[in-house]
């Protein structure tokens, strides 16, 4: 009989927040404090642009390679330059307004208020998303219109394969985000993991010269998989299930891991 | 200024609290009972207890790392408590979050906002967060910001930021506002403002629950004072039942203009001490003091110049109650 009554004034109507508005607000804001601090964006659109123009303009990228199954070193390079711009985003820009939120108790505040702090992770991801995908179309786009890339073989393939990078790199930028103790422990991880990350990428070597060593290793890697599966969606037509199952292997497992050591003060 | 430790010792440490009960007739609006937190080894919460009806300022005061701001955090739901029992306007802080959020606001000690963000916008965004949110205009005028509305929070000044903040509190339009060391890195200025705006937010029908350490404030503002230390509530009352409690003393401190002997004053019936600090006399005692020495110092052709009287405050009743000064941080107004 009590457990009755009480489930009934448990179950007492209650008018919600209008949540849809609220959660417009929060992306609002953080759409506002991203055009207000634009150094992540020239990261992360700003340099992939300069660099498919600066490549773009090397006669030398455009002669194919003859050991290479006439590979064009530019056509290699367009992949590799998306994935770098992604990178710069999700390793800095996602996990960087998190952590500063925490560390200034905007999190903390937030959770005394109808509205979870999950909101403002949420918000970012968001936001940054949007970043993410101008930044890829923007370096797909110059590549192909101005220097002659070839048109996606696969555009279904191209989107399925940026969304699945994202997805890895962003679960990545929680995870950073969670581990981070400071605003500019962030900028000191995201360093440090640039560089292999980027190795792997082929950035220095594109995938196709490696070694079959390197190769192999690099298929395994979050950006190695992404470059995999968006050349294959350029060059040939829709990507094998190995890079896109590593690159949800990698969304599932730093997500778990940025769930489970997120704090949130 | 305490100046009574030669007084007897007219409370104890371990003296009965006197509690005063909230004002009856009027519903509780916040119960604590037998709050306990601890964290490890370390007992931030010991045993507190108290209840503020609606409409009260209810002001919570201890020395720093007396575990206000955990006991405060555990009953806004924050912090999960050991032990003990909340109940906010007969909500659950954790059982009944969604409520709680939407009928109480806080303002918690030392948190800053995005710098790149504006006032409005700030507001704005928190403002969404409600069913019924306060007019924000009108909020913004109450606190002094409406000039600032399109200002970087970046560009604010400490007394301004402290009133966003407080802003943020109450833009909900709550039942019960918690305001965490509100006035801590204000201005004299900015901190009277304050209190009038907290005086007209609690006519407004608010119930407040103001933590601080200032003396001053909570005599100003408070209905009723929990004094805490070391976790537990060592007195509950109004801040003049508290200063009573503390008084049977006060000092007359002056400047005689020549010589006089001592016995002249500690002669007096409501005199109990006379010391001499430099060239000045400092007499302790009770009752009608500064007439009775005056009178006494002009029957021997001596005056007194410089008077200052210095009777107890809440402060007084806080060093008794707890054995040390309040304001570490010379943080008296």
């Amino acid at each position: 009989m009590s457990s009755l009554s009480l489930s009934l004034s448990r179950a007492r109507p209650w008018p919600r927040t209008p949540r849809a508005a609220a959660f417009g607000q929060v992306v609002l804001n953080e759409a506002r404090l991203v055009r207000r601090q634009p150094v992540n964006m020239i990261g992360s659109i700003g340099l992939p642009i300069v660099l498919v123009v600066i490549f773009g303009e090397l006669p030398s990228f455009h002669q194919s390679l003859p050991g290479y199954g006439g590979l064009i070193l530019f056509d290699a390079y367009v992949p590799i330059i998306m994935v770098l711009g992604l990178t710069m985003l999700t390793l800095l820009g996602l996990p960087g307004p998190l952590v500063s939120y925490r560390e200034l108790g905007i999190l903390r505040r937030l959770s005394t208020t109808p509205v979870p702090p999950s909101w403002l992770l949420a918000a970012q991801v968001v936001v940054q998303l949007c970043i993410a995908l101008t930044g890829l179309a923007i370096v797909n786009i110059t590549s192909v219109v101005a220097f002659g890339a070839p048109v996606p073989k696969s555009a279904g393939g191209l989107a399925l394969s940026c969304l699945l990078a994202i997805g890895g790199l962003f679960a990545l930028g929680l995870l950073i985000a969670a581990l981070a103790p400071t605003a500019s422990s962030v900028n000191a991880i995201g360093r440090l993991a640039l560089i292999p990350l980027l190795f792997f990428a082929g950035l220095w070597l594109p995938r196709a010269l490696m070694p079959t060593v390197l190769q192999d290793m690099s298929n395994y890697t979050p950006l190695g998989a992404a470059v995999e599966a968006i050349q294959d969606s350029m060059q040939t037509g829709f990507p094998p299930a190995r890079p896109l199952l590593v690159l949800v292997a990698y969304a599932v497992v730093f997500a778990v891991a940025a769930r489970r050591f997120f704090r949130w003060e | 200024m305490a100046t009574l430790e030669s007084t007897a010792p007219l409370l104890e440490s371990t003296a009965p609290l006197v509690e005063a009960p909230a004002p009856a007739g009027r519903r509780p609006a916040v119960e604590v009972a037998h709050l306990r937190k601890t964290y490890g080894s370390l007992v931030a919460v010991d045993d507190v207890s108290f209840t503020v009806a609606e409409g009260e300022i209810f002001g919570i005061l201890g020395p720093n790392g007396a575990g206000k701001t955990t006991a405060i955090e555990c009953a806004i739901g924050l912090r999960r408590p050991d032990a003990g029992t909340i109940r906010l306007l007969g909500l659950d802080p954790h059982a009944d979050q969604d409520q709680v959020h939407e009928i109480v606001g806080v303002q918690l000690q030392s948190g800053a906002l995005p710098a790149k963000l504006r006032v409005g916008e700030i507001l704005e965004e928190y403002r969404s967060f409600y069913r019924d949110p306060a007019d924000m205009d009108e909020l913004l005028d109450v606190l002094g910001l409406s000039a600032k509305r399109g200002d970087y929070y970046r560009s604010l000044s400490g007394g301004q930021r402290q009133r966003l903040s407080v802003a943020l509190a109450l833009i909900g339009q709550p039942k019960i506002a918690v305001l965490d060391e509100m006035t801590t890195g204000l201005d004299p200025q900015a901190r009277r403002d304050t209190w009038e705006l907290i005086e007209q937010i609690r006519d407004r029908g608010v119930t407040i629950i103001l933590v601080t350490h200032f003396m001053e404030e909570a005599e100003r503002l408070c209905d009723r004072v929990a004094l805490i230390d070391h976790g537990r509530v060592v007195a509950l009352d109004t801040p003049a039942r508290l200063a009573a409690q503390a008084r049977g003393g006060k000092t007359v401190r002056f400047l005689p203009s020549g010589p006089f002997d001592d016995r002249l004053l500690t002669g007096l019936a409501d005199v109990s001490r006379v010391e001499h600090d430099g060239q000045h006399v400092v007499v302790t005692g009770t009752g009608e003091l500064v007439n009775a020495v005056i009178l006494a110092l002009h029957a021997a052709r001596v005056t007194a110049r410089d008077v200052q009287l210095d009777s107890s405050n809440l402060e007084d009743a806080f060093v008794k109650l707890t054995g040390k000064n309040l304001n570490s941080e010379g943080a008296l107004a």
